[in-house]
């Protein structure tokens, strides 16, 4: 046992090492979100004397990011059951039914998940002001489901690519129509692809950026990553208000994160292999 | 029965029907966007007013003189460093001085290490603003601390150092997940590989030059096409810690895009920095899928 510790304590103290790279920063925000402002000069990274909520009072209401977080969560909540529904379906498409043009369809789906958003925006913001629908939420849920429904469909095509065949087979057999061998049959095993592909798409909306800045100029209907910009423009000094407002901006996708950890990981690395 | 074969009496175009709707969602909020962009690229425009000029290629011409874009561009060529190399350096040392075996608690440190990439960049950038600022910022504090206080600088502020700073922000992003995907990557390699080659006298450098790296050669190929293409397109990181000063000195092309169509109204000039920017990801796109169909064929 004791030698087995000898080996394996250098590898422990490596990884910590590289561990706290990346939690102190994440840690000195959290308790500035406590402190105040005094505090956080005295001692970036000493306990505060009491943990005051007033600095996430303050972002939640002065900083309006109740309203902002309204928005995003409509967004997010929006853009991942339609983007996943319609990925699902095509998806399916794409894996197991008789598609004509299949070939050509399917890189045309690549790109949109390969292109920056920078490719997208200048027309989208032409064509929002167009239907009259730039500064309305709509703005912001629309394109969003059409980006992710690229991704959203390789992702699902790879999943009923590799669907049992024979289960398939057997369910026809069984009577069972394409809609009903989807739904009945394969929805059923999907669980930890669809899981992965909602927490992805989640967190992808949640902290989008560019679209959310360009196509909405209304303080009211901004997203919270928007209004935190725009928050440290206004306080920039203030760092207790900061880093209580950037942890609002970043706590629901951290928790989902910890939740779906596994779905997380392995989205990320898997669908970075897919790219 | 084969998949994607119409079954006996069924309509050969099912599919369709189920393509659809995501199919639309996508044409006119994504695809047609793209075609816009490259269509809107060959006319001088404002953006907003009905005289919009054919020009063919004149903003492609002029992007090569635009010192602006270019040094923006040369910018996110040094972000290739911060974001890829240094990454996919740190990840590999401490994939291979962490071996194989099998640690207990790696969850955890997994866990950690992979937060940045969940975390919204608006908000990384606002912690990082925080540690780099002059007066109250951790980093400074720490250096006067230590007796530094010469050392201590306006971080993001200063001609020089804006850009290595904002850079290393970035590889604080990246280089957990580089070393999270070589790590799963070395679980394929037999332990045999290792085993073999310390009889034969090999050291750790050498089992990870002719061991370790050529067996990771298809997760290192997804690195360096994630990191790269996120140099490249970075856009909130800056916004948020720099807006590309002090002066030009942080500028990248994303953020000259978004000046010249939404803040200078040259909506023409702008899609075809924008055109060429995608062109560029999407060729580092193809180049990476080759050689990873290459990979597939070497096993």
């Amino acid at each position: 046992m004791n030698k087995r510790w000898k080996a394996l304590l250098p590898r422990y103290l490596l990884l910590t090492l590289f561990m706290l790279v990346v939690l102190i920063p994440i840690s000195g925000a959290v308790l500035s979100a406590f402190k105040t402002d005094i505090e956080v000069i005295q001692g970036p990274f000493s306990l505060p004397e009491t943990w005051r909520l007033d600095n996430f009072i303050q972002a939640w209401q002065l900083g309006r990011f109740n309203i902002f977080f309204k928005n995003s969560a409509i967004v997010a909540v929006a853009v991942v059951i339609v983007s996943v529904f319609l990925s699902i379906l095509s998806g399916y498409a794409f894996g197991l039914l008789p598609l004509p043009g299949r070939k050509w369809l399917f890189p045309m789906i690549l790109i949109g998940y390969m292109v920056p958003l920078e490719a997208v925006i200048i027309p989208l913001y032409q064509f929002m002001d167009l239907l009259h629908l730039r500064d309305t939420i709509w703005a912001l849920i629309l394109p969003q489901i059409g980006l992710s429904v690229s991704f959203g469909t390789l992702w699902m095509t790879s999943f009923f690519e590799n669907a049992p065949q024979e289960l398939i087979d057997a369910s026809t057999i069984d009577g069972c129509n394409r809609w009903q061998t989807l739904w009945l049959v394969l929805w059923p095993l999907s669980g930890p692809s669809v899981t992965t592909l909602t927490v992805l798409i989640f967190m992808w909306t949640w902290n989008e950026f560019l679209l959310a800045l360009v196509l909405v100029q209304d303080e009211a209907l901004r997203t919270l990553p928007v209004g935190l910009a725009f928050f440290q423009g206004k306080y920039t000094a203030n760092i207790p208000l900061l880093a209580a407002g950037a942890l609002i901006v970043a706590l629901p996708t951290v928790l989902i994160y910890i939740f779906f950890q596994r779905s997380f990981i392995q989205g990320m690395l898997g669908g970075s292999v897919k790219g | 029965m084969q998949p994607n074969r119409a079954y006996p009496g069924e309509k050969k175009w099912k599919g369709w029907l189920y393509v659809l709707p995501g199919l639309l969602v996508y044409l006119v909020f994504t695809f047609i966007p793209i075609l816009e962009t490259i269509r809107t690229s060959f006319y001088r425009w404002d953006g907003f007013s009905s005289e919009k000029i054919f020009v063919g290629l004149e903003n492609y011409a002029r992007l090569f003189t635009d010192n602006d874009f270019l040094r923006a561009f040369s910018h996110n060529l040094v972000f290739i460093i911060f974001y890829c190399l240094i990454p996919i350096l740190i990840g590999l040392a401490l994939a291979s001085l962490l071996g194989r075996g099998k640690l207990p608690g790696m969850n955890f440190f997994r866990t950690v290490l992979f937060l940045p990439q969940v975390i919204s960049m608006v908000v990384v950038g606002v912690i990082w603003r925080w540690i780099f600022n002059p007066t109250f910022g951790p980093l400074n504090l720490a250096l006067r601390a230590l007796g530094l206080g010469h050392l201590t600088r306006a971080w993001l502020g200063d001609f020089t150092l804006a850009l290595p700073a904002v850079g290393s922000i970035a590889t604080w992003v990246e280089y957990g997940f580089c070393m999270i995907l070589f790590l799963a990557g070395m679980q394929r390699i037999p332990e045999e590989y290792y085993e073999a080659s310390s009889l034969d006298g090999a050291s750790r450098f050498q089992q990870l030059i002719h061991i370790t790296i050529p067996s990771l050669r298809p997760e290192i190929v997804v690195a360096m096409i994630t990191t790269i293409i996120a140099a490249l397109r970075v856009f909130d990181l800056v916004y948020v810690t720099t807006r590309g000063g002090p002066g030009n000195s942080t500028l990248v092309a994303g953020i000259v895009i978004y000046r010249a169509a939404f803040l200078q109204n040259q909506t023409g000039y702008a899609a075809a920095l924008a055109t060429v920017l995608m062109l560029i990801i999407l060729a580092i796109s193809l180049l990476i899928r080759h050689f990873q169909s290459q990979t597939v064929e070497l096993e």
